[in-house]
Parts: structure tokens; sequence; C-alpha cells
């Protein structure tokens, strides 16, 4: 008999169950991203996990590390405090579409344009799924949902061309049905230095896949299947989710560029004696790829 | 360069602004996020120059939210932090007040009033957000704020402000303002050894022991930091002691009890206010900041006069010190309220009379600050 489950070194138990919906894409992306972490042998005291509202938001309240649920749309410049405060931590954000794309888009933006040391996690349902389903940021074209009853008017981000467009050093996207692939890509965002972003498609079948008639958690699955292409260095530009088209998934960008603080610590070398009280980048705990 | 120390000991002519950096500096702050906005600039200019000097962290963010919020984080990972803004950046940072009062997350919050509302008067004094500090941020809680008249004043409030952010684990408000914050005079700091600073309160506890949410006796918990193994949780939704979210009325009430009564009744600790011949006065002129200074020059021609008149000065604005103004409120006829907005403070003097004492409200819009002939006029009129 099983005793321990697997992740229970990661998970706070006495929080379980948790509140997500049957058939939702959650569940995977949190075993991806705690199976990633493990793999990655950083010390889980070295990390923070920060998230935002919603969904997704939840994240943080389940994970044994040290965790932070903020306010909505903000948990990239609180995650901004932690790393240029203690940057031997690990600092990974964990939070949906609406939450990092739509009010805290600013933060995205910016966050990734100084290319800050940081790991996003956003999960793209197409919807406000905390709320009731309203429309997002994220929403298709056409996509019906509680705010766009006649079908959606706006045009959707495509997130990796935002994400590449403003200065981020790692971008991928995988759906939940991709569990292997996204961890060992949520792997490679931990390892990467400077600003990383993995977007998870993820099915929403009690609000966005019903007002859309996309069926239980497990047919929006097998669509995926189906609509899905793998395209690794695909221009992310040219990876936009068009209603009805095919979802391009894969490691888009993995680009070299100095980080906020390797410019920081590049422009005060030598002006100012010895570093006083904080580590600087090259006593990082944490490996990296290109090292 | 030759690295400056972080306690700049002796004697300095300087702008208010830079007098509350180099008290940032002095209490022991080491990061400074914000966002360009007059007339508070001067401060994120100075900790620009200055953190990297003492090894801290300085960084401009894309707006007001995000800096509140990158203060509260850096918190987090055990830095002592500030950011300094003005009227239209204070009401974006409301939000993540919240937060930090929620999370009970020690910083420090300075605003240099201007004129308001909205964009108002950037370069030109306001003291109208002194409700918005009390009261700004959704929901029902105590906050502490502090308010200066000097340059001197600013650098020792802001110690001070550092010190009772982390005592109470609460965000500490400075509520200066732009005549405050562009005025250059002396400023007297001391050896860093007579700089007296409160340590933060980290658990005593291992890890597995550890409640982040359990309180001491004086109802303020322990605050275990980030990368230290205590694995603790820290939410803006009501939370148990665990720091667990709690969706129950049950849960808010002690909750939200326990962060009124941390401010309340640790009042006696936190209120500090200076008078001057209050005691058998006939009326006593109750100002602060810029106000307070101002009040001066009426204050003395009414006396000259033979008018009984005392000034009464809250340091700290917030908790409003009630008890004091109720007692003195027994012994004189009126109060005299001058304050650069139409009464905000003056309904909380009135509020604290209980009716024994009139309250005459000396208004001024913003932009400049009170003609002393007004304000003489006002003593006058108080004291027949």
């Amino acid at each position: 008999m099983i005793e321990r489950h697997p992740m229970d070194q990661l998970l706070r138990e006495d929080r379980i169950p948790h509140i997500w919906c049957s058939g939702c894409g959650l569940g995977t992306s949190l075993t991806a991203f705690m199976s990633a972490l493990q793999d990655t042998g950083i010390s889980l005291d070295n990390v923070s996990v920060v998230s935002g509202i919603g969904c997704t938001g939840r994240v943080a309240g389940y994970v044994k590390l040290d965790s932070f649920h903020t306010t909505h749309g903000r948990p990239i410049p609180f995650a901004v405090g932690l790393h240029l405060a203690n940057p031997s931590l690990k600092v990974v954000v964990f939070s949906g579409d609406g939450d990092l794309i739509a009010i805290g888009g600013n933060h995205f933006i910016h966050s990734a344009r100084r290319n800050l040391d940081m790991t996003i996690i956003c999960v793209n349902n197409f919807n406000y799924g905390m709320t009731g389903g309203q429309g997002g940021p994220t929403t298709p074209i056409g996509a019906k949902t509680s705010t766009t009853p006649y079908g959606n008017f706006e045009f959707p981000f495509n997130i990796p061309h935002l994400a590449a467009a403003s200065g981020a050093t790692y971008v991928a996207r995988w759906t939940a049905l991709d569990a292997r692939r996204l961890r060992k890509s949520i792997h490679e965002a931990l390892m990467k230095r400077g600003f990383s972003v993995v977007e998870i498609i993820s099915p929403c079948p009690t609000l966005f896949g019903r007002f859309n008639r996309q069926g239980t958690g497990l047919d929006i699955l097998n669509s995926y299947r189906e609509q899905t292409v793998i395209q690794h260095g695909a221009d992310p530009a040219k990876v936009g989710i068009e209603p009805g088209g095919k979802i391009i998934v894969g490691k888009f960008v993995d680009i070299e560029r100095p980080t906020f603080l390797d410019v920081v610590n590049q422009g005060l070398k030598g002006k100012f004696g010895p570093p006083v009280e904080k580590p600087r980048a090259e006593e990082l705990a944490i490996p990296s790829v290109d090292e | 360069m030759e690295s400056k120390g972080a306690v700049l000991t002796g004697e300095h002519f300087i702008s208010g602004n830079e007098a509350c950096a180099e008290g940032a500096l002095a209490a022991g702050c080491r990061f400074f996020a914000g966002y360009p906005i007059t007339p508070s600039t001067e401060v994120a200019e100075h900790m620009a120059e200055r953190l990297p000097e003492v090894g801290g962290t300085f960084i401009q963010m894309e707006d007001e939210l995000a800096s509140m919020n990158a203060i509260l984080g850096a918190a987090w990972a055990g830095a002592k932090t500030m950011s300094a803004t003005s009227g239209p950046g204070f009401s974006l940072m409301m939000e993540n007040l919240g937060l930090g009062i929620m999370t009970e997350t020690p910083c420090v919050l300075v605003n240099i009033q201007r004129g308001g509302p909205s964009t108002g008067l950037p370069t030109l004094v306001g003291q109208g957000d002194m409700m918005q500090a009390r009261w700004g941020s959704h929901g029902p809680y105590e906050i502490i704020a502090l308010s200066p008249s000097s340059p001197q004043e600013i650098f020792d409030l802001t110690i001070k402000a550092f010190n009772l952010s982390e005592q109470f684990r609460i965000p500490v408000l400075i509520m200066s303002d732009e005549v405050v914050g562009h005025m250059t005079e002396k400023v007297i700091i001391p050896p860093a050894d007579d700089i007296k600073l409160t340590p933060r309160r980290t658990p005593k506890v291992s890890p597995e022991k550890y409640l982040p949410y359990d309180p001491d006796e004086d109802l303020v918990p322990a605050m275990a930091l980030a990368g230290q193994g205590y694995k603790m949780h820290v939410t803006g939704l009501t939370h148990d002691r665990k720091g667990y979210p709690v969706i129950t009325e049950e849960a808010q009430i002690e909750l939200v009890q326990r962060l009124i009564d941390k401010i309340r009744k640790n009042r006696d600790k936190i209120i500090e206010y200076h008078e001057d011949q209050c005691e058998g006065a006939d009326v006593i002129v109750c100002s602060y900041g810029i106000s307070a200074r101002t009040s001066l020059l009426p204050i003395q021609l009414a006396r000259e006069e033979g008018l009984k008149v005392g000034l009464f000065k809250p340091i700290v604005v917030w908790p409003f010190p009630e008890e004091r103004i109720g007692q003195l409120a027994a012994g004189v006829k009126a109060f005299v309220v001058p304050e650069i907005n139409y009464g905000q403070i003056s309904l909380e003097v009135e509020r604290c009379a209980h009716g024994k004492a009139e309250v005459i409200q000396v208004p001024h819009a913003g932009g400049g600050i009170h003609d002393p002939a007004k304000v003489l006029e006002a003593i006058r009129r108080a004291a027949k």
C-alpha cells in the first residue's frame, strides 16, 4: 500500500482537496511544475512561488514552499521585490492569463523588458474562471463567454509573441495534454537565467468549455491531440490562436541576454568597493543552463 | 568614487525630500521601488544615487501599483523597504497598501502631498490626503501615519516610521507635503550609534512549529522570511493562524479584530504629539505638517494681543490622539484647525472634543500655505 503520494513533500496536504473543477487542467499544470522543480534539484527552501488572483492564483496556496498569494494582477511586481532583495531565491510566478496579461499586463511586459531573472508560468484557459467565465485578454474572437453573449468582439493577445517582443529569454507553450513535454519545458525555464515564460493551454470545461460546446475535460484534451502542432523555434508572431485553427506548441525562444542584475552589477563594478549585505549574481545558488 | 556610509553623521543643508531619503538609509532601508511623481521625485532620485553606495537596491517600476508590490515582496525577502509618491500615485498604491496591512508586512510609504483632486497641482502644496491615508484602502483597518513639519523632522520621523513598521508589522505612512519636501534647511544627522533601530521580529521556533499569524502578547506575530525554510503561506485573503485562507465570518472576526487591536491597544506606544502652552489656554490651534509651522506666527501675534493660545501638533496623526484632545477640550473655548483641505483632521478634532469645545476650521484649497491673518482672525473669533 502506498502511504505517501510522491508530491506530498511539495503539497500542503492539509489544504487538499483543492477547489479546482473536475476536468480542469490546473492539476496537470501544478504536477508538471512540481515534478520539474524536483528534477532541477534546486533546494526547496530557496523557492518562492507567487500567484495573483483567480483559479490559477490558488496555486500558491497548495505548494509547500514559501508562497505568496498577492492581489489581482500583481504577482510579478511582488516577485520583483523578492528577487531583488534576495537574488539567491528562485522566484516563480504561477498565475492565469487574466491576472498576468490583462490587469497585470503592464507588469508582465516591463519585467520581461528588464529581463528579471524569474520564471513565469501562465495558465491560459481563455476566460476568467473564478468569477464565472467572463471574456478575457486571450478569449478568441467570436468565442462565447458570460460577458460576450454575442461572441467576443476583441482580438486576443498572443502570449508567446507578447513575451518574446518584450524581451523574455525563454518562451514556450504547451497544452495540459503535453504533461511530459510541459514538465521538461518548465525544467528548462527554471534553469534559464532571465525572464522565462511558459504558457499552458488548459481546459475549463465548467465555463469556457460549456459556453463553447467543447464537451468534458477529456473531450477538450482529445481535441488538443488533433489541434496541436509541435513547432520548436516557430516565429512567436505566427503562433496566435485562431478559432478552429491549429494550436502551435513548442519552445519558441531560448536566447541569452544579460539579466537586470547582470547589468546592474556591471554598471556598478568597481564604483563602491565590495558589495555589502547582498549576494551578487556570481554568488547565486541557482545553476543555469549556459554555465 | 569614495563610498559613503549609510549614516552621514553631521550637519547638512538639504531639502526635506533628501532628508527623508537619508533618514531611510540611516534606518537601514536597503530597497526602494518607486515611480517618478512631482513633488516627491527627489526622494527616489536620492535613493537611486545613495542605495548602491550602501549595498542596497533601487528600482524604478512601471507604475505605483508595481512599486507598492515590489516593496512588499522585498520586505518578505528580508529588506527594510520604502517607496515615495504623491496624490495620484498614492491613489494607485491604496490597492496594495491593503495587501501590506492584511499580510502584516513592514514597510514605509511616503506621500509628499500636492494639491488635488486628480492631477491637481503637481508642483504646489496640499494636505488633502489625510483621510485617504486613514481610509483609502478598502475594508476595515487601522494604520499608522506621521506628519513632519521640517526637513529635520522628516529625517527623524522616517527613522521612527521604520521602527514602528517593524514593531507592529504594518506599512507606516509619512504624510508630508510639497513645502516640507522642497524646503531646504539644516538637518543634523546623529552618529549611527545614537540611532535606535527596531529589529524585525523573526520566529524563535522551528519551521514545523511556526504559525505565521500566531501573535505574541502584543498581538503582533513573528515574521519568517523567504528562503529560510519556513515554507509559509502569505495571502491577502482572510486567513487563520497558519496563514491559510478561511472564508468564514469567524476567521474574519479573529483576524481583523486583531489587526485593529494591535494598533488600538498599543496606541500609547505609538501616539506622539507636541504641545506648547496648551495648559490653561482658551484656544488651541491644532495643526500638523507645514500648517503647524505656518500657525506659529498667528499664535505669536495672538499671544501678543493677550490671548491665551496653545499649539497642539500631532506628530503621529493616525492613530489620532483622541484621549488627549478630549482632555484638552474640557478646558478650552475652542480649537482652531488650519489645514490645506476642506476639513479632514478638523473632523477628527470635532469627534474627539465630544461637543465640549467648539472646533473652527480654517480651510485652504491648496496651492499655497495659510495666510497668517486668516488663522489669527480664527483665533480671535475662537477666544470670544
